[in-house]
């Protein structure tokens, strides 16, 4: 089994050059990191996530999809304090879920991208709260209510992210 | 089967992956208390993040810097006469602070009690955070290579920030108040309640183990505790911003942090922390009375009695043997130098007129008959009571003087009140000779005194 950046399936699908591929992921880690310790309000998006989901969108292969959010996500976890694995579980199953969802749907328009975004920030939460919850024993408190703003905030940055980034996408 | 593998191929990678990641999570929770577990990947990963950001942060302060010192000085006059000015008053409140303080420093030498001081800081410049708004942690710029190590108190002059997480070769983990697994063992500043401070999921920091009964204001000040052993006691966290009923019979206090944890810049990391008996060296061995006598008017000391006299001399004896036992007195001490601590033990000998309790009150390094005595101490007696302990008690109560002893002491203390016997030594003030042995203390004066 050969796993590659690209995948041939009826619907377009793209590859990226390897600086991209590394070096995208790299900096909105760096940024994660950064920025927020000047801007503190920066913490509530999570630019790993939405790059997950744009490489996972274009390359419309699931493996791949859940390889790029295991990794970004692992990396995430190694930065944080936590165990490494929370992020790294939940970026996994948005990876492969959104990789699965650009393989049947066309998610290049803004409003697709909108919807799917909040959604999978949705489902990233989920699974952070539950395995947090279930396995490290973590409190955390579900709301809502904060959920679904910090999820319109990211899909509304993912969009213009997804944008900008669409500059870099490669034809098979 | 192929088919099968081949058609659930995507799943099959899916749940691989999910069950390796869960695995290894189950690993490190097993083992909380081990971070060496996962130590290589974070430092991958730190190594991978920190350089860009220690680089970012460098031409930042840089920019910030020249144009700080060098281009935006308006106001600086004006806000350097304020700040002369502050000084100045902060010099007239550090005079006050330092009698309390010193105060403070007597009473806890009279209780032994045990004081932390830090003793040894370093210096870190914040460069990032973890970016989560779950996982409240920064990283400084400083690592094992400077000394830092895991569970290092890190504050800045407002008050505590948080502790050493993990400690890699140049940067740091640190672990803030507020993130959810930090507990920092804190205390009330004014009804000196305890509680652990413990960060919530938000972002909050709240005083737990506070029991409902209990009065919490508002604006109440917090202090660390030092039951952590990580942050020294009496530093300053926060205040109380919120009171309110929690559950199980405690109370819940939300704190507002005194440092501004979410735009940290500069941060203290406390290297070493010195645990020492809170004595002073001018106020060891002194009691509560003599520090009052000290304070209150002097009193006219009375004449000395013979029998006062006697009873000094054996109290000052005793004294001298058991200042010797402990080893308190240095042997090669000079004789003629002042000891202001004899002053107060000296005058609160002569108005009780109790030879046991100046036995206990004088502190080493005084001059008792026998012999085991520095000088200065007989100055300040010769000052107060004059021929008491020379005239009548020491020519009495001195014991017979061995071959290999020195016969400075003697003599030095016979010069010093005034009074030299015919048999003495005469040696000079200018060569001082030391002490007796320590190890060769001299025995009981009464008993060897001939009368």
């Amino acid at each position: 089994m050969q796993i590659t950046y690209t995948s041939g399936e009826q619907v377009e699908v793209y590859r990226f050059s390897l600086p991209v591929t590394v070096g995208v992921p790299l900096l909105a880690l760096f940024l994660q990191a950064f920025v927020p310790r000047r801007f503190p309000f920066f913490s509530y998006f999570d630019l790993p996530l939405l790059v997950t989901i744009f490489f996972a969108m274009a390359r419309r292969n699931p493996i791949s999809g859940l390889l790029t959010g295991a990794v970004i996500g692992l990396v995430q976890d190694s930065i944080g304090g936590h165990a490494i694995g929370l992020y790294g579980i939940a970026k996994t199953v948005v990876g492969f879920g959104a990789s699965s969802l650009g393989v049947k749907l066309d998610v290049e328009n803004a409003g697709a991208r909108l919807l799917v975004t909040l959604g999978f920030y949705l489902i990233h939460g989920v699974v952070y709260f539950a395995v947090a919850r279930g396995m490290v024993n973590m409190t955390l408190n579900w709301s809502w209510g904060h959920s679904i703003l910090a999820g319109l905030a990211n899909a509304l940055l993912g969009v213009v992210l997804y944008f900008l980034l669409d500059k870099f996408k490669q034809r098979t | 089967m192929e088919s099968v593998l081949g058609r659930y191929r995507n799943l099959i990678i899916l749940v691989g992956v999910l069950f390796l990641q869960v695995l290894g999570l189950a690993v490190q929770v097993k083992r909380s208390s081990d971070a060496e577990s996962t130590r290589l990947i974070r430092i991958w990963a730190v190594s991978a993040i920190t350089p860009l950001e220690r680089g970012l942060v460098w031409v930042q302060n840089g920019a910030g810097n020249l144009w700080h010192n060098y281009f935006y000085l308006r106001g600086v006059r004006a806000e350097n006469r304020q700040l002369k000015e502050q000084i100045e008053q902060m010099r007239l409140e550090q005079v006050r602070l330092n009698e309390d303080a010193a105060q403070a420093r007597r009473l806890q030498a009279l209780l032994s009690f045990k004081e932390q001081f830090v003793s040894r800081t370093v210096a870190a410049q914040v460069i990032g955070s973890s970016g989560s708004d779950l996982s409240r942690i920064v990283y400084i710029d400083k690592g094992e290579n400077d000394g830092l190590r895991r569970d290092l108190a890190v504050v800045t002059a407002d008050g505590i920030v948080g502790k050493v997480l993990q400690a890699f070769p140049t940067v740091s983990q640190v672990l803030l108040i507020n993130d959810q697994s930090s507990g920092v063992g804190a205390i009330l500043e004014k009804s000196r309640l305890q509680g652990v401070l413990r960060g919530t999921a938000n972002g909050e920091v709240m005083l737990e183990r506070v029991m409902s009964d209990e009065e919490v204001a508002p604006g109440d000040t917090v202090l660390t505790s030092g039951g952590d052993q990580i942050f020294p006691k009496g530093l300053r966290v926060g205040t109380v911003s919120k009171v309110g009923t929690g559950k199980d019979l405690f109370l819940n206090v939300r704190i507002r942090p005194a440092a501004n944890l979410s735009k940290l810049e500069e941060v203290l990391v406390v290297t070493e922390k010195q645990e020492r008996q809170a004595a002073a060296q001018v106020t060891e061995r002194m009691r509560a009375a003599d520090i009052l006598a000290q304070r209150l008017p002097s009193v006219p000391d009375k004449p000395a009695t013979p029998e006062a006299n006697a009873g000094g001399t054996a109290g000052n004896a005793a004294t001298g043997t058991a200042g010797g036992a402990s080893g308190a007195l240095p042997p090669s001490k000079p004789l003629t130098v002042p000891n202001p601590q004899a002053g107060a033990a000296t005058k609160t000998q002569s108005p009780s007129g109790s030879t046991k309790q100046d036995a206990g009150s004088i502190p080493p390094g005084i001059v008792t008959p026998s012999g085991s005595q520095a000088a200065g101490s007989s100055h300040t007696r010769s000052a107060t009571v004059p021929g008491q302990t020379v005239s009548n008690g020491a020519p009495k109560t001195a014991p017979p003087r061995r071959a290999s002893e020195p016969a400075a002491q003697t003599g030095n203390s016979q010069k010093t009140v005034g009074s030299k016997p015919a048999d003495s030594p005469a040696t000079s003030p200018e060569t001082p000779k030391p002490a007796l042995p320590q190890s060769n203390p001299q025995p009981p004066a009464a008993d060897d005194s001939p009368n």
